[in-house]
């Protein structure tokens, strides 16, 4: 009787509780919801406070806010620009002229960073005791000094003790080096050159062609082709034919000595040249040891059964070690080429008109609206990064291991 | 939970604010030394010796306001700043006053939230080039390339210059005058431009200062002047007429030397300047010998001028346009009574 009892209140006592966890505020998925819309309204209202306090207190203290700036003339030149600009045009002008700096300068040093990074990653593991050592000097010398030192080791000792223009070294008459910078020819195309770009554009997508023709080939039966001869010869022999055919449309501008320095012809200002050299010598050289990284977690024995195969050693490094290595060296490039973009703001100390320079710098200066132009430029470093970050990533999804 | 994060949220906008608006005097006061915002070293204006004592004309706007202020010209805290970060370092707080030969324009004026409490040199654009170009007019300088500092007015007039005379030029922009100093020697330029004043002061920091030499032309107005935030209207009037002491110190003929004597024995304007009558240094907040300390510690505008960029320094820069009113110059001191 009495137990019955007992079991009897139980079975209240649970029902009550159940009861009570089925109100609203009990169950887990409604309780997650007014979390996650607490936390977003208390983002919110904290981003607003700051946002609406900060414009308040630049009013207050008669500070002049907003991105009107960007529409107004700039009033000052930029010593390089790869649009056209003139003192004449907008802040907003101004923005791209750097932005679009930042990124020649960023994919220059990519390249070059890249090229010497696999260089002297591969020369880590040659067999020539001399080779070998210049790859780790190389890595241990410009990985161990800082990149602003860098910089300036290459724009004020190297560069800037070029001689004048009048006393420039000359190759060929045709490039002349001095403390100006880099001068060479420009081929300016004229009517039908359109034809011999096409030509290479054509070359180039005959390439890619070549190459899946080819191993779809060799998948079915075997047999190779000279693919690497074959594109080589294409793009040099299709522009050429196209040319001959046209009749050479092209007219080579010299630079010529003339008043000041010299004029036509391309011109690479030193600040430019000394940013990319420092920036590649030592973003190369993580990538050379990213590169040897790759390239050693790749078990030796891939190497013995290659070799047991009859592979030659040159197939070897191609076929079996590289594409195996990717997998580690993509994604530590990744982090490399995004380091490189930020560093490229250090183009501040010697001059060259980066984004950082020419905006952040000079700009916010001007006109006095820090915070506009500080957001704008991370923005832009923020975009570009990620940008890389996509590409990269969807490289890697390209080497990555595929699960059968 | 909400309440708190509400309260965190409060402090932390609270806490963004952009530095105190006003009781600039009281701050000083507090903190004991005046912080005071110069130039990254220039000759003449504001330089670093070996010691690492600041000398120089900006320097003594600084001296000055500390003496007025605290009675003691020594007690300041100076901040090098380049071009570009002057203007933040003010209006964020940082330093009390700057005194780095910034121009006085109306843009800087009206839209950054500061205000000019005065002009302690007038100056204007020139040109540098060395003698080996044989160069004698800034208008044969087409095609030629400049270094300038970046984040100056400079920047602004000698574009104007070179459009209103259908030249052409290439600006390389360095972030200190030192730099600049570095690419017109390397050759990287042909001409650096910046204020005539500067271009003394750089001039002489070359290897061979003779193989320079300044053009005649002077392209802009670049009246240099102390700058404070606006909205602190007893501390503005401290700066203002900290600087026109010096100024109404030479007019009357108050020096560093005779100070003292003018105070007991001087007309009624020398006693009302250092205190000894009248009510000034009260109006502004200060001690009644506010600029008898100042002209005693730092000098009149002339000691001044003199020992820092004039005939007393390598610099040998005439008075010219900084002579006073009465001599064929433009200086002048509102009325001090």
């Amino acid at each position: 009787m009495l137990k019955q009892k007992t079991t009897e209140q139980i079975k209240a006592a649970t029902r009550k509780t159940e009861s009570g966890s089925h109100a609203f505020y009990n169950n887990p998925k409604y309780r997650a919801a007014i979390y996650q819309a607490l936390l977003i309204f208390g983002l919110a209202y904290f981003f607003f406070t700051i946002i609406s306090n900060t414009f308040d207190n630049l009013e207050a203290a008669g500070i002049k806010s907003g991105f009107g700036f960007l529409s107004n003339a700039a009033g000052y030149d930029v010593l390089m620009s790869l649009i056209d600009f003139s003192s004449t045009d907008t802040y907003l002008r101004v923005f791209i002229v750097g932005f679009l700096n930042t990124i020649l300068v960023s994919i220059l040093g990519i390249f070059f960073a890249t090229v010497l990074g696999f260089i002297f990653g591969v020369m880590y593991f040659s067999t020539n005791w001399i080779v070998k050592k210049i790859s780790v000097i190389y890595v241990e010398t410009f990985r161990n000094i800082p990149l602003l030192l860098q910089i300036l080791f290459w724009y004020s000792a190297v560069l800037a003790t070029l001689p004048g223009p009048r006393d420039s070294l000359s190759l060929g008459e045709a490039v002349f080096l001095n403390v100006r910078g880099l001068f060479i020819p420009k081929l300016v195309g004229e009517g039908g050159s359109i034809l011999v770009y096409l030509a290479l554009a054509a070359a180039i997508v005959g390439i890619f062609v070549l190459r899946s023709w080819a191993k779809k080939r060799q998948d079915a039966t075997g047999q190779q082709f000279p693919v690497f001869n074959t594109s080589v010869a294409m793009v040099i022999g299709l522009p050429f034919l196209a040319a001959l055919v046209t009749g050479f449309p092209f007219v080579i501008d010299y630079p010529a000595l003339q008043g000041f320095g010299f004029r036509g012809g391309i011109t690479v200002i030193p600040e430019l040249m000394a940013l990319t050299i420092a920036l590649s010598v030592y973003t190369g050289a993580f990538i050379a040891e990213a590169v040897r990284a790759g390239i050693q977690a790749v078990p030796h024995g891939q190497t013995e059964a290659a070799r047991s195969i009859g592979l030659r050693e040159g197939k070897i490094m191609s076929l079996i070690i590289v594409p195996q290595a990717m997998r580690v060296i993509v994604p530590l490039l990744n982090s490399e080429y995004q380091s490189l973009v930020k560093n490229s703001t250090l183009a501040a100390a010697i001059a060259y008109p980066d984004l950082f320079n020419v905006f952040v710098g000079t700009a916010l200066n001007q006109t006095g609206q820090a915070i506009e132009t500080i957001f704008m430029a991370i923005v832009v470093y923020f975009a570009v990064n990620m940008f890389i970050s996509f590409i990269m990533n969807r490289f890697n999804s390209n080497v990555e291991l595929v699960g059968r | 939970m909400i309440k708190l994060s509400s309260l965190i949220v409060g402090g932390l906008a609270a806490g963004l604010t952009l530095g105190a608006q006003a009781g600039t005097l009281d701050d000083v006061k507090k903190r004991g030394t005046l912080s005071c915002g110069v130039s990254t070293g220039l000759a003449g204006f504001s330089q670093k010796d070996e010691k690492g004592k600041w000398s120089g004309l900006d320097v003594d706007v600084c001296r000055a306001v500390a003496a007025a202020v605290l009675g003691d010209a020594n007690k300041v805290q100076y901040k090098p700043l380049t071009a570009k970060e002057r203007f933040t370092a003010l209006q964020s707080g940082e330093i009390d006053v700057l005194s780095r030969n910034t121009t006085w324009t109306h843009t800087r004026d009206t839209s950054l939230g500061l205000n000019f409490a005065g002009v302690v040199y007038y100056d204007g654009t020139g040109f540098m080039v060395s003698k080996k170009l044989g160069v004698k007019s800034a208008k044969e300088l087409d095609g030629a390339n400049a270094c300038i500092q970046a984040g100056t007015s400079t920047e602004l007039a000698i574009s104007d210059y070179f459009r209103e005379n259908k030249i052409k030029y290439k600006p390389v922009t360095f972030d200190t005058s030192d730099q600049t100093r570095a690419g017109f020697e390397s050759g990287r330029c042909d001409f650096l431009t910046s204020d005539q004043s500067q271009l003394y002061a750089l001039r002489i920091g070359l290897k061979d200062p003779k193989g320079a030499i300044v053009l005649p032309e002077v392209i802009s107005k670049e009246p240099l002047g102390p700058v404070v935030r606006q909205g602190d209207d007893q501390w503005f009037n401290i700066v203002k007429w900290s600087l026109s002491a010096m100024i109404e110190g030479e007019e009357q003929g108050v020096t560093s030397s005779n100070v003292a004597d003018k105070l007991a024995n001087g007309k009624p304007g020398n006693k009302r300047l250092l205190g000894g009558e009248g009510e000034l240094g009260k109006n502004l907040g200060l001690n009644p010998d506010w600029a008898y300390q100042v002209i005693k510690q730092v000098g009149n505008y002339s000691e001044s001028f003199e020992r820092n960029v004039g005939s007393g320094s390598p610099l040998k820069i005439s008075r010219g346009l900084n002579a006073l009113w009465k001599d064929g110059g433009i200086l002048y001191s509102p009325a001090m009574r």
